[in-house]
């Protein structure tokens, strides 16, 4: 039960019930689809880029608890960032949830309750699927991500 | 044992036989994974429906062939190559009972129910699908019963239409009457559906389906571990199912087709085998089944596969049938009684299948607890996502039972999806 506890922290099933920005967002001007064909999780995820920073973020879909949280913590996270700052953040992120922090991860905050995570390998992509969506919207890609 | 106990039936002497002549705890010994632990807890392995586990008889069965009687088939003049020859067709032979076909030359073997399917799709279907003409499946088909067929239809210009099915995830026969018509050229659906269990009537739709002059493909993945299937008696015209749901091992399957049908369809695949002369003018085609078995086949596999069949009919498929129903039916109540709990598919005929819905949870989540608990269920859409968009929703977890399932694991189950609900409170 100890390494569940890790995973569904209070904190991530609180945002999966009640995910932040969970919304459209009319001055959008990117947009992504991030989708994971293995298990249905599907998000829309809209950006109001300002010159080179996030200056508002959105999201909207289904997916799994973590998936959901993740995304909602992410766009709490990532509000008022550069792009540059946002993909680092992601580094870090995903070096966390695959068990490979190396203690430099001060930056994340809050995003730090995902460490659980890295003890549930099926369950990574679940956890970065908002992540690699922003990096698609931030690219303007048109293609949907898909985590497969 | 005393001679008192000799004199009790034995399905009255413990709780855990039950129906006539099934020891569960008996058939339970003879998967050896069954003993294994996983996350420090007794394996609960209720994901049957994506493959089984297999019984000693058939790992000895497959060992033996690699550690004694390897050799390649059909060709030498050597000891093992005509024994290897012997066993790889004696196990067509317990094929062939056990789907009570007429001849065993109507036995060709596959990879699996996948390949089967394809296999027809691209020598019946391409011959007879032209233009303009239809395919009818169902809307509770697997992914590998719509793909072929959708593949055909785009070379050849032709049309895949769709029975749709109910609430309860039974198939609408009035609709299906109603889409059978002078283009339709074939007939391919599921006898058990993998994501709901739903036991579709094959007889009567086959019977229907001849009356317009119409062949019927059987995917019968699904139902060889659960019921007992007799292709003369339902008259199908192709039948087909993958050995590793049944017991034996991946990698062999069966296609069963009605030899006038055979004959007359192109091969599949060109090669050794397939071929009873070779020219650079003109090739001249083995008879069946070889006609479609080009390369050297999986020998191991079909020895194995004919080790499952034996270890099944050793138990008697009717007693299987009979003791799953009762497993099945246990299950039912005992999820559904489960707050919060939506069963996705619930025909008033099932094997095998629970799937279902736990409030808003995702299917995963359930999965993931599950898991740490010991149990193996599936999460996601089950290869059937037209399904899921029937019943408008992502994913079910579902639960799945083979013969050697207890009430006991069910009961492990549900303490299991008590355990999620308290992850989610």
């Amino acid at each position: 039960m100890s390494d569940l506890r890790e995973l569904y922290q209070d904190v991530i099933l609180e945002h999966s019930k009640a995910p932040r920005n969970y919304r459209q967002l009319a001055t959008a001007n990117h947009k992504a689809e991030g989708y994971n064909p293995l298990c249905g999780d599907h998000f829309t995820l809209y950006l109001d880029l300002k010159g080179d920073s996030i200056h508002d973020i959105s999201f909207q879909g289904s997916g799994c608890a973590i998936s959901k949280a993740s995304a909602s913590m992410m766009t709490q996270s990532v509000k008022g960032k550069t792009r540059e700052e946002a993909g680092k953040l992601f580094e870090q992120f995903h070096k966390l949830v695959t068990g490979q922090a190396n203690g430099n991860q001060a930056d994340l905050g809050k995003l730090a309750v995902f460490s659980g995570v890295s003890q549930f390998p099926v369950r990574v992509k679940c956890a970065t699927l908002a992540w690699h969506t922003l990096q698609a919207a931030m690219e303007g890609k048109q293609e949907p991500v898909s985590t497969e | 044992m005393t001679a008192v106990a000799n004199r009790i039936p034995r399905e009255l002497r413990s709780p855990r036989v039950r129906g006539a002549g099934f020891d569960v705890e008996k058939v339970r010994h003879d998967f050896p994974i069954l003993r294994e632990k996983v996350r420090g807890r007794t394996l609960v392995y209720l994901d049957n429906a994506a493959t089984s586990q297999k019984p000693q008889v058939v790992i000895d069965a497959i060992s033996r062939h690699y550690e004694r009687g390897n050799a390649n088939i059909h060709r030498g003049v050597h000891f093992l190559s005509e024994h290897a020859t012997e066993e790889h067709e004696a196990a067509r032979g317990t094929v062939q009972s056990f789907l009570n076909a007429e001849e065993a030359s109507e036995i060709i073997f596959v990879r699996g129910a996948t390949e089967a399917i394809n296999l027809v799709a691209q020598t019946y279907g391409r011959t007879q699908v032209g233009p303009g003409d239809e395919v009818l499946i169902t809307a509770m088909e697997h992914h590998s019963n719509i793909v072929p067929w959708q593949i055909l239809c785009e070379q050849k210009g032709g049309r895949l239409r769709v029975v749709p099915i109910n609430e309860s995830g039974e198939l609408l026969l009035e609709e299906f009457q109603k889409l059978l018509n002078t283009r339709t050229k074939i007939v391919a659906v599921t006898q058990v559906s993998n994501a709901l269990g739903t036991i579709n009537p094959v007889r009567r739709i086959i019977e229907m389906a001849h009356r317009e002059n119409i062949p019927v493909l059987v995917d019968g993945a699904q139902a060889v571990p659960h019921l007992k299937v007799d292709v003369q008696a339902l008259d199908c015209d192709f039948y087909v199912f993958s050995g590793h749901k049944l017991y034996g091992p991946t990698g062999i399957g069966v296609l069963y087709g009605k030899s006038a049908l055979l004959d007359a369809m192109p091969p599949y695949q060109g090669g050794g085998d397939m071929i009873s002369s070779v020219t650079f003018e003109k090739t001249i085609y083995n008879k069946l089944p070889y006609k479609f078995e080009a390369g050297t086949p999986h020998v191991a596999g079909a020895i194995g596969l004919g080790a499952a069949i034996d270890y099944v009919n050793g138990l008697g498929m009717d007693n299987v049938a009979a003791y799953e129903h009762e497993v099945l039916t246990y299950a039912t109540e005992a999820v559904a009684a489960i707050p919060g709990i939506r069963l996705i598919g619930t025909a008033r005929e099932k094997a095998g299948v629970l799937s279902f819905l736990l409030g808003s949870i995702h299917p995963h989540d359930i999965g993931t607890i599950l898991d740490q608990e010991g149990i193996a269920i599936r999460a996601g859409h089950h290869c059937a996502q037209p399904i899921m968009q029937r019943f408008g929703i992502a994913a079910t977890a579902r639960a799945s039972f083979g013969l050697y399932n207890t009430k006991e694991e069910v009961d492990a189950l549900v303490e299991g999806i008590q355990k999620v609900r308290e992850v989610f409170a």
